[in-house]
């Protein structure tokens, strides 16, 4: 009784809430909830890759790319290919998984800043590459982007544009991933990535195949981009670089360090948080105005703004984030010979 | 043969800015292990902050470059002091963090000042007047302009400073001494602390330097100018060794010139499939070669792969 | 007692939606643009050009299908991205416009159009110029703007024909206008007869051209041809005259304002650019739209003049319609024909302006002025 209760609640409210908020703002925020749920998966992947691994990548919006071009290439008229969803989204998810091993086999070897350099580096090169293969031969369509795109459709069913049906498809692969990333936090992998998070040596003595296991944690992670993509391509319609630049990234890790790195429910919390949140400051223009007799402050600066602040004033005074998870917080906040051991390594970084 | 030399020139003016930034990376890297993500935000402060003074200063009928030289003075303590409150505020107290910490910090000051320089100076781009002499003088064919050969100069007589400062002073014994091992340098009776305060400043005023050299060799100046200049700086410093002087000051040359003729050369030599439209790539593709064949970079010792 | 809330708070908002009031029929047309960001100044005077029409109309008594009407303006901020653009587009429809005027930009335009055309909803842009956004096959889908296709065809014409250049360096900023554009006028500069000599790319951060300008400068073009924005143009000029090219420059409707002018000081004299449509003291009912709009809103800045006529010409069609439906005056869109500020407009069968203008300008003593 008290587990059906546990699921069904939850489960019946995830059911009905699209209804009652459009019921209570509109349609409008029922694509604004899209949106967040598909920013959800993207925080989950990278939360594989930053907060179980601790390996930092700035340029996942790569992977979401990757994702949302295969299935614009191979379900629009711009090759004339139009494969069902349910091929086409996996593709995507297993592509962008390559990608990720891609990346991931030289630069595995780096150490943390350099690999955060070297993924912002990768992150825009995608980009580059997406923008500008449309000659001699046009295969993304540059800087226009890929247009008409198929919405996502099983079987004979057609999602269109509604965004109801777009919900329920989201949130069954937000419960996907996240069940998957559950479990694999409690798995033999998911320990092993946390070891090589707080002690890759001491990891490597245990005998776990760091580099594999590493190697491993870039492929999920971008897995879960390119799902996401895939999936932003279908409800979209519409794909083109500008809507894969570093800022994305940028806005990606925020949620996951917002949320709390490594804490599967903070991270979901971040990336509902900020998602909602650029759609809450488009009301602070017209209040300034009416307060102020003008606008100081841009909503879209505002929101970049607070971003960075965020990433300052959450490192300097919550390092496990805004809804940490119970044992990272006590690592993070350690003083004993943990802290020591971090600090020694600071300054003997292999010099 | 002309054209080729002047894309040698365009890339060894480029290359002396890269060198100028890339300092600042090698410098603070070398004692804290840091990479400081903002550093490059700083050039753009010392750019906004130079052309500020310029303007206040424009109708005051002081030859042009005496009102530069101002606007370099006021944005050098500027910087310093930039670098300084960066440091205290969002790095100190992340020293002992895990390595991810600091890292994410720098990301952030460095979206915080793009987006409080946008508050401050605008978002549209300001156009840096012509106060140094324009002309040019013409070298085997390819012409070289006064402010090509005050960058050249300029760059590397800081350099030669910089070098001096770190090789013969007590500070720069200190530096070293920090940067060899800190724990051990404190009980010597180096003052850490100030050491690193030092460090940043004298990396922001160089980037300061920088800023205005940039924003007057382009004649323009924004807010989010500092970023690219600021990852391909440190593409430079790691080509040339991550932490090594010399090492920041060749890899720049090297970077600018790459850069320079793969933006004039390669769509000739892929016969028009691939060009300039592939300019920003190879920062980013020299990085990673680098960073796998040869993490050491050019001079430095091996400090790239994880400990 | 939520359940109950909530179902009032839904009775409320669906009393809202309604469109009758009384006897008078509320025409509400959904007006969109960026308001916030680094083009509010365009988005402003777009969205000033939509209200100055409306107030007029609804001074005009303004009867519709035998009923007075009056018009009712909403304005949103798309703040010029495209995922936003479709969010405002889903608030229009659920609010149940019967028109929108926007948006300012093609990138935001394109994906928008989409939900306007599943709903059935007319959206006239009076600023988006991307060929892709009237070619999507959507019967929603109008602008009163010269397109792409036009103005790269009248600026190689004016460049291979007027300019008598023979050879040609193109350079784009690779984005959605900039690299649109630019291939629009190679096409049209290579069937003139004219030889593309160089083909070169940045982007719109860039601040360093030296690399490409030297490289143009070996292959010694009679002109140069710019396609992107005059952020980039400005400084680009400067740097090629210092470099010591003496070749012509031309640009497009990006480069054409007093920024580019700004930016490369002194060696912006003679440079060319063009703009769509013409300028505003030139168009057969500028000068009074000129004084009226200013006496409301101060200067004009674009397209305020487009979005007026857009604005115009949807009411128009609904007139003739006898409706403000979207399903009953959508048909008459294309068949209506209106003399606006900017000229005479009508669509043809994409939903493009049938009779399109392109003005070109050259920088003399420090300030645009029109040629022809």
């Amino acid at each position: 009784m008290k587990t059906l209760a546990k699921y069904a609640i939850p489960a019946a409210i995830l059911c009905i809430l699209p209804f009652l908020i459009d019921a209570a703002f509109g349609k409008t925020w029922v694509r604004i909830v899209d949106f967040a749920l598909l920013y959800v998966m993207l925080a989950l992947g990278l939360n594989i890759v930053v907060g179980f691994a601790g390996l930092l990548d700035l340029g996942y919006v790569a992977f979401f790319a990757v994702g949302a071009y295969l299935y614009a290439l191979l379900a629009s008229p711009h090759f004339g290919l139009h494969l069902p969803f349910w091929l086409v989204l996996p593709l995507g998810a297993f592509a962008a998984g390559l990608f990720g091993i891609l990346l991931g086999a030289p630069t595995l070897r780096l150490r943390g800043d350099y690999l955060a350099i070297v993924t912002l580096g990768f992150g825009e090169i995608i980009r580059i590459f997406l923008n500008n293969l449309n000659a001699p031969y046009n295969i993304t369509g540059g800087p226009q982007g890929i247009d008409l795109i198929d919405p996502v459709r099983l079987g004979p069913w057609s999602f269109g544009h509604s965004v109801y049906a777009y919900y329920f498809l989201f949130l069954f692969f937000v419960l996907f991933t996240a069940f998957v990333s559950t479990r694999l936090q409690h798995s033999r992998i998911g320990r092993a990535w946390i070891a090589i998070r707080e002690d890759e040596i001491a990891a490597e003595a245990m005998g776990i195949d760091t580099r594999n296991v590493k190697l491993l944690a870039f492929a999920m992670g971008a897995s879960f981009g390119g799902l996401s993509g895939g999936l932003f391509a279908g409800f979209e319609g519409f794909v083109s670089p500008e809507s894969f630049n570093l800022m994305e990234s940028v806005m990606i890790l925020c949620m996951v360090v917002l949320g709390g790195m490594g804490h599967i429910r903070g991270v979901i919390f971040g990336a509902i948080l900020l998602s909602v949140l650029p759609e809450a400051l488009r009301y602070v223009g017209p209040l300034q105005q009416s307060v102020f007799g003008r606008i100081y402050i841009d909503p879209s600066s505002l929101r970049m703004l607070l971003f960075g602040l965020a990433l300052i004033l959450v490192m300097l005074m919550r390092p496990a984030g805004l809804w940490p998870s119970p044992t990272r917080k006590r690592e993070l906040s350690a003083k004993g010979e943990t802290a020591r051991h971090e600090n020694t390594n600071v300054y003997d970084a292999g010099r | 043969m002309e054209i080729f030399l002047q894309q040698l020139v365009n890339g060894i003016v480029l290359g002396s800015i890269y060198s100028l930034v890339a300092l600042g990376y090698t410098l603070v890297y070398g004692i804290m292990g840091l990479i400081n993500f903002a550093h490059g935000d700083v050039v753009m402060i010392g750019a906004m902050v130079t052309l500020t003074v310029i303007r206040l200063l424009s109708g005051s009928g002081l030859p042009g470059p005496l009102v530069v030289l101002c606007g370099l003075g006021a944005a050098i303590p500027f910087c310093m002091m930039t670098g300084y409150l960066m440091e205290r505020i969002a790095y100190r107290p992340l020293r002992n963090a895990p390595r991810l910490a600091p890292l994410i910090t720098a990301i952030g000051v460095s979206i915080l000042l793009q987006n409080v320089a946008m508050l401050i100076w605008g978002r549209e781009y300001l156009s840096f007047p012509q106060l140094l002499p324009a002309h040019a003088f013409p070298f085997l064919g390819a012409s070289i302009s006064f402010i090509q050969i005050l960058i050249v100069a300029g760059s590397g007589i800081m350099m030669a400073c910089l070098s001096i400062l770190i090789r013969k002073t007590r500070l720069g014994n200190a530096m070293r001494a920090a940067s060899q091992n800190a724990e051990v340098a404190t009980l010597m009776g180096v003052e850490v602390n100030s050491v690193i305060s030092i460090t940043f400043m004298l990396g922001s005023a160089l980037a300061a330097v920088a800023g205005m050299m940039v924003s007057a060799y382009y004649g323009i100046a924004h807010y989010d100018m500092g970023f690219l200049l600021g990852l391909k700086a440190f593409t430079a410093a790691v080509l040339g060794g991550i932490g090594n002087m010399e090492g920041a000051m060749l890899g720049g040359l090297l970077l600018g010139i790459i850069e320079s003729m793969g933006a004039g050369y390669l769509g000739t030599l892929t016969n028009g499939a691939m060009g300039s439209n592939y300019q920003d790539v190879f920062a980013f593709f020299v990085l990673i070669l680098v960073l796998i064949f040869r993490p050491s970079g050019l001079l430095g010792e091996r400090v790239g792969e994880r400990p | 007692m939520p359940r109950s809330f909530l179902i009032l708070l839904a009775a409320i908002l669906a009393g809202c939606a309604k469109h009758e009031s009384g006897s008078e029929l509320v025409i509400r047309i959904g007006s969109v643009a960026p308001l916030t960001g680094p083009q509010s100044h365009l988005g402003k005077d777009n969205d000033n050009g939509v209200r100055l029409a409306a107030s007029e109309l609804n001074a005009s008594n303004l009867v519709i299908g035998g009923k007075k009407a009056r018009i009712e303006i909403l304005s949103e901020d798309d703040q010029a991205d495209p995922r936003t653009a479709t969010i405002v587009a889903q608030k229009f429809v659920d609010e149940g416009v019967n028109g929108v005027i926007g948006d300012l930009n093609s990138g935001t335009s394109i994906p928008a159009s989409k939900i306007y055309s599943d709903a059935g909803i007319p959206q006239i842009s009076p600023s988006a110029t991307a060929i892709a956004y009237t070619s999507q096959g959507f019967a929603t889908a109008f602008r009163v703007i010269t397109n792409d296709r036009q103005q790269g065809e009248a600026l190689a014409k004016f460049a291979v024909d007027d300019l008598k250049a023979k050879s040609i360096a193109v350079i784009d900023d690779r984005t959605a206008y900039g690299q649109g554009l630019a291939d629009e006028f190679v096409k049209d500069a290579r069937a003139l007869g004219a030889n593309i000599v160089d083909r070169e790319y940045t982007n719109d951060h860039a601040t360093d051209f030296t690399a490409i300008l030297t490289s143009i400068k070996g292959k010694h073009p009679d002109l140069i041809f710019y396609g992107g924005m005059d952020a980039q143009s400005g400084p680009m000029m400067r740097q090629l005259r210092n470099l010591g090219s003496q070749s012509l420059f031309l640009g497009a409707d990006g480069s054409k304002s007093p920024e580019f002018i700004r930016l490369a000081g002194q060696s912006a004299e003679g440079a060319y650019a063009s703009s769509p449509g013409m300028p505003v003291d030139k168009m057969p009912g500028g000068p009074e739209f000129m004084k009226k709009f200013e006496a409301k809103y101060g200067k004009i800045q674009i397209y305020s003049p487009y979005s007026y006529d857009a604005t115009m010409v949807m009411v128009e069609a609904m007139k003739k319609a006898g409706s403000a439906e979207p399903s009953k005056y959508l048909p008459w869109l294309s068949k209506v024909e209106w003399n606006g500020v900017t000229g005479p407009i009508s669509f043809d069968a994409k939903g493009d302006i049938k009779r399109s203008t392109v003005t070109l300008y050259r920088v003399a003593n420090g300030a645009w002025k029109a040629i022809n």
